[in-house]
């Protein structure tokens, strides 16, 4: 016997609980299924949380959601072996409404999430993978998952099942999906006393930082963070696959020596382990996307790859909840025309056109390649913390030397070539411009 | 203050596990025979894949993060058959 819904959403993560939620309150049945025992159980980021798009849909979050810390210092630091250069921002309004960015743990955030969705009519089934879709000719008509007689027929399936995506593979969505377009996070989390994370970061109360760096990961193409929960300082590092199976070196050991950086080891050293996560990451842009609907389906968040690594943007969660709330409202209006066909759900396209969704990846296309060039990881990035370096030491021998040599000798040093320089630039400016 | 190493066993022992009666992961032994790279060994964040004497790969898949990663690197053409555990169990983060 199949049990049916109006929607089955797969994957109770941010895309999942948004997507069942604005379906519930449409008025349509909704099942949404989690793996995990718990929703977050299976969800690691890295970094910072923003979460404003939650206004529309839960307009008092910041009273109510599960938070560690409101970040109110966000860096982003380049890193060579010896030395680094930060850009530091401090917005010490964002410790106020209206807030920025937040961290959290998953396990918390999420499983609040999921509950606003049940609390909006979703019936959630955890412990419950999917593992096959049902078709109706060549219409996706449901899943199947590993209960017994665990078949759930559905009008719209939601597949918000995460960076591997087996159901949006399995609909044969992905035009390839190789281990360029993804980037693995290791992480641990390490517990302080709350006083000890405070006066380490410069900051008090509820506030928090979020320090990302480009490079600091011995040579493999990344990055690495640092943030603060309240009574912990989490730590990773970012690791492009193809950079990572070349080195031959283990991911715990590169995050070893990134800890040991002298511009971070006085940010995590001490405190006690309290866990270690590793996670992949979609950074493959626009690109790497696939199809987002097809005939009786819509694929969400990291499933669709709706990740955003553009170096002093790093954001993720906002794209899945956004569209989370995209796909939900899509299929409550599909059901309710009666056309669930991939021309039925095309408003899910045109709500994330409409939207910051893919409009900033648009932006951002060609960012993510640049930034895990060789060029920026290992000739910009000692190109510019020489420079500054250099220009900072005082030495008093003779007369102070100008920007332009100090930067002509730093760009012969590292083999900077104009023509990069140029074309690079030209690619950053029309990103960021 | 001196940075505390850790052993790989006690980095794994932060990690809660709800061990599946049976396996999500299978590898294909022959195929890693005649594989000279084996990434996976040095990519699996949770060191699950180790070389042996006579070519072949030891693959144990508890403690295993789900992540994906291994598939991904493989150069041994469809060695790993990658699924998700049986609903509830496989790793449960508390502090993802």
């Amino acid at each position: 016997m199949t049990i049916g819904f109006d929607i089955v959403v797969v994957g109770a993560g941010p895309a999942g609980s948004l997507a069942a939620l604005t379906a519930a309150r449409a008025g349509v049945t909704v099942a949404l299924i989690e793996r995990g025992p718990y929703p977050g159980s299976k969800n690691v980021y890295g970094g910072v949380l923003y979460a404003r798009i939650l206004d529309s849909v839960i307009p008092d979050w910041p009273e109510r959601a599960p938070i560690q810390r409101w970040v109110t210092r966000r860096s982003t630091m380049v890193l060579t072996e010896h030395g680094s250069v930060a850009m530091d921002v401090r917005g010490d309004a964002w410790s106020q409404e209206p807030h920025n960015g937040v961290t959290a743990f998953r396990s918390e955030f999420d499983s609040w999430l999921a509950d606003e969705a049940v609390d909006a009519g979703a019936t959630l089934i955890p412990s419950t993978t999917a593992i096959g879709l049902l078709y109706d000719g060549g219409t996706v008509v449901g899943v199947r998952t590993d209960r017994p007689e665990g078949d759930i027929g559905a009008r719209v399936v939601i597949a918000c099942d995460g960076v591997n995506s087996l159901l949006a593979r399995e609909a044969g969505l992905y035009d390839g999906f190789d281990a360029s377009n993804f980037t693995l996070g290791v992480k641990e989390v390490i517990g302080f006393d709350k006083a000890e994370i405070d006066k380490r970061f410069g900051v008090r109360g509820r506030e928090g930082v979020d320090i990302e760096t480009l490079g600091g990961t011995s040579g493999v193409s990344g990055g690495g963070f640092v943030y603060t929960n309240l009574e912990s300082v989490a730590v990773g590092v970012v690791l492009s696959l193809a950079g990572l199976r070349a080195a031959a070196l283990r991911p715990e050991e590169i995050l070893r020596r990134f800890k040991t950086h002298p511009s971070i080891a006085p940010l995590v050293e001490g405190g006690e382990l309290l866990e270690y996560s590793a996670h992949l990451i979609p950074e493959g842009g626009l690109d790497a996307m696939p199809e987002l609907v097809t005939d009786g389906m819509m694929v969400t968040g990291d499933a669709a790859g709706m990740c955003l690594a553009a170096g002093v943007f790093l954001e993720g969660v906002n794209f899945a909840m956004a569209t989370g709330i995209a796909a939900g409202e899509t299929a409550a209006e599909a059901i309710s025309a009666g056309d669930v066909s991939r021309t039925g759900l095309g408003g899910y396209r045109r709500r994330l056109d409409g939207s910051f969704v893919l409009p900033d990846h648009r932006r951002f296309q060609r960012i993510p390649r640049l930034l895990l060039s060789e060029r920026v990881q290992e000739r910009y990035s000692r190109f510019v913390v020489d420079t500054a370096t250099e220009l900072f030491t005082v030495r008093n021998t003779a007369p102070k030397v100008g920007l332009w040599r100090i930067m002509g000798a730093a760009r012969r040093r590292y083999g900077v070539r104009w023509r990069d320089v140029i074309r690079d630039g030209f690619t950053l400016i029309r990103g960021f411009k | 203050m001196i940075v505390r190493h850790i052993s790989f066993e006690d980095r794994m022992d932060t990690v809660v596990f709800d061990l599946s009666p049976t396996p999500h992961i299978t590898v294909d032994g022959d195929a890693c025979q005649g594989c000279t790279t084996k990434v996976c060994v040095s990519v699996c964040p949770a060191g699950l894949f180790v070389p042996m004497n006579d070519g072949g790969v030891l693959f144990n898949y508890e403690q295993c993060f789900e992540c994906g990663a291994c598939y991904l690197v493989c150069d041994g053409l469809g060695a790993i058959t990658w699924h998700y555990p049986t609903g509830g169990f496989g790793v449960a983060f508390r502090r993802g």
